[in-house]
């Protein structure tokens, strides 16, 4: 059955309806929308994160949870609704938006690193164009990044000579260089084999136990069931049910939750 | 007087037709890349008005015999646009022209063969679009273009020979003028002949050179 996820020291395990002030929270997602052509794909989405929360995004697929993600960082434009890091507006944020998105990382199913670059160089290229740092600097940081990672030994070698979960590493090594306060994660593990993703979970549980705020779309249930502080279940477009992994995967209030995670038993079963 | 002497005698002349020929490759294809990699840019980001321009210069540069592009606007087009330019200037932009359709079509596939994720990860990152062509786009698909864009060299020379017709006096025209004077055709045609595929072979070598030095593991072509 799940085993009992061990809360992060750094997340106090608050009520979910215990009376917070805004600042209380990172970031703010406010009613979004937003169709393609006739397609709604988001019916009005709201959630808050806490600092240092994990929130851990399930569901069917074409449900709406990636384009939710690229909603938050502006990838994709809504149509209606708001987003806040802090106090400031993340939507409707005009050139701005630059600076949101270095504080609101990105990390994808399939790595998109630049295939141009090596490993390093992927890492400092948008410390030098984005960020103007100078090129020691730059260097000096991108490799403490790919040491977090475990990657600072294949600094110099190219995206096309890692494996997919090296790969992965050195992307999420990229998102932490630019000094987001969260961290979105697409499906991060989706393209790798088992033993990859473990270690690209490794890294994930890593980063939650230090602080970092992290929004994770995934279907890997035992990381949800030890690393999330809250699990969303999403279905066309709309959130049906959020909740402690506790609550949302063992005691679901509603039966199409209990029938999309029921399908993960199996899988959660042989975790850890 | 034998072949040998003859020779000898007018190669300081086919020089001076090398040289012009070169000059010809040289501007056309400064022309065809200045022009046809801001158009394919254009075409894979510009707005759909913009794009269409495109389309129609691409096709009508492309639609058309060297010949007729030159004769047009040699004896047309310049003329009425109050221009009295040289006819080397007039072969040399044309077949720049005439360049730019072609290699606007090779930099645009170049540049949409690099996977769209790159440009969604460097906006995720704070790039700007802009910062992303030049930082992420185009170092790869001008790698990409590269072994594409090499044709170019040996179809602008070979093309360039065309601008004998408007009297340009490069490598071909002088080969003709040395025959007419000395009677003598077949040894001097094939040293005009011989000629053009050493600067064939010459230019790709260069190019080969260029493609060896720029590769990137699992990148592109000459890459491993
Ligand atoms: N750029 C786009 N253009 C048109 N339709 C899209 C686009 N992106 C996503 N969609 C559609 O939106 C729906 C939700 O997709 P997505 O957000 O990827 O779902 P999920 O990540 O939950 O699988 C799907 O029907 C998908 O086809
Ligand atoms: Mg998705």
């Amino acid at each position: 059955m799940w085993s009992k996820k061990e809360l992060p020291s750094r997340a106090s395990g608050q009520g979910q309806d215990s009376p917070m002030k805004d600042d209380a929270f990172v970031l703010r997602v406010e009613d979004i929308h937003k169709k393609f052509g006739t397609n709604e794909v988001l019916k009005g989405v709201s959630f808050n994160v806490r600092k240092g929360e994990t929130i851990v995004f399930i569901g069917p697929s074409g449900t709406g949870k990636s384009t939710l993600l690229r909603c938050i960082n502006q990838l994709t434009i809504p149509e209606k609704g708001r987003v806040w890091l802090h106090d400031d507006e993340v939507t409707n944020s005009g050139p701005k938006i630059s600076y949101f998105r270095q504080k609101i990382g990105m990390v994808f199913q399939n790595f998109y690193l630049f295939d141009h670059l090596t490993a390093v160089r992927n890492v400092e290229i948008a410390l030098l164009k984005v960020k103007k740092m100078d090129p020691e600097s730059a260097r000096r940081q991108a490799l403490y990044e790919l040491e977090q990672v475990g990657m600072k030994g294949w600094a110099d070698h190219y995206p096309a000579e890692l494996s997919g979960g090296q790969a992965q590493r050195v992307s999420i090594a990229r998102a932490l260089a630019m000094d987001p306060e969260v961290i979105l994660f697409d499906e991060p593990t989706s393209a790798l084999d088992p033993e990859l993703t473990r270690e690209v979970l490794e890294v994930m549980k890593k980063l939650a136990k230090s602080g970092m705020t992290m929004l994770v779309v995934s279907h890997e249930m035992g990381f949800a069931a030890s690393v999330a502080n809250q699990i969303i279940f999403m279905e066309n477009g709309n959130i049906v049910e959020q909740g402690p992994p506790d609550a949302l995967l063992y005691d679901p209030a509603y039966v199409r939750t209990r029938k999309f995670v029921g399908q993960f038993a199996d899988l959660t079963q042989r975790k850890d | 007087m034998d072949v040998t002497s003859i020779l000898a005698e007018w190669t300081p002349y086919l020089i001076g037709g090398i040289s012009l020929t070169l000059g010809l490759v040289a501007i056309a294809l400064g022309i065809g890349v200045a022009l046809g990699l801001p158009f394919a840019l254009v075409q894979v980001y510009g707005p759909r008005p913009a794009k269409a321009a495109i389309s129609a210069y691409a096709w009508f540069f492309r639609g058309l015999p060297v010949l007729v592009l030159l004769f047009l606007f040699y004896f047309g087009i310049f003329p009425a646009m109050g221009l009295d330019l040289p006819a080397f200037f007039v072969g040399a932009v044309v077949l720049g022209l005439r360049g730019a359709a072609y290699q606007s079509q090779i930099f645009r596939g170049a540049i949409q063969s690099i996977n769209e994720g790159q440009m969604i990860a460097a906006l995720s990152l704070g790039m700007t679009r802009l910062t992303a062509i030049k930082s992420i786009i185009l170092p790869q698909s001008l790698r990409i273009a590269l072994p594409g864009w090499s044709n170019e060299y040996p179809e602008i020379l070979t093309d360039s020979a065309i601008c004998y017709a408007i009297g340009v006096a490069e490598l071909l025209t002088r080969t003709s003028q040395i025959v007419a004077v000395t009677y003598v055709t077949m040894p001097i045609y094939l040293c005009c002949a011989l000629i053009f595929i050493l600067l064939n072979y010459a230019g790709m070598r260069v190019i080969h050179v260029v493609e060896k030095r720029v590769a990137i593991p699992g990148f592109g072509a000459g890459a491993g």
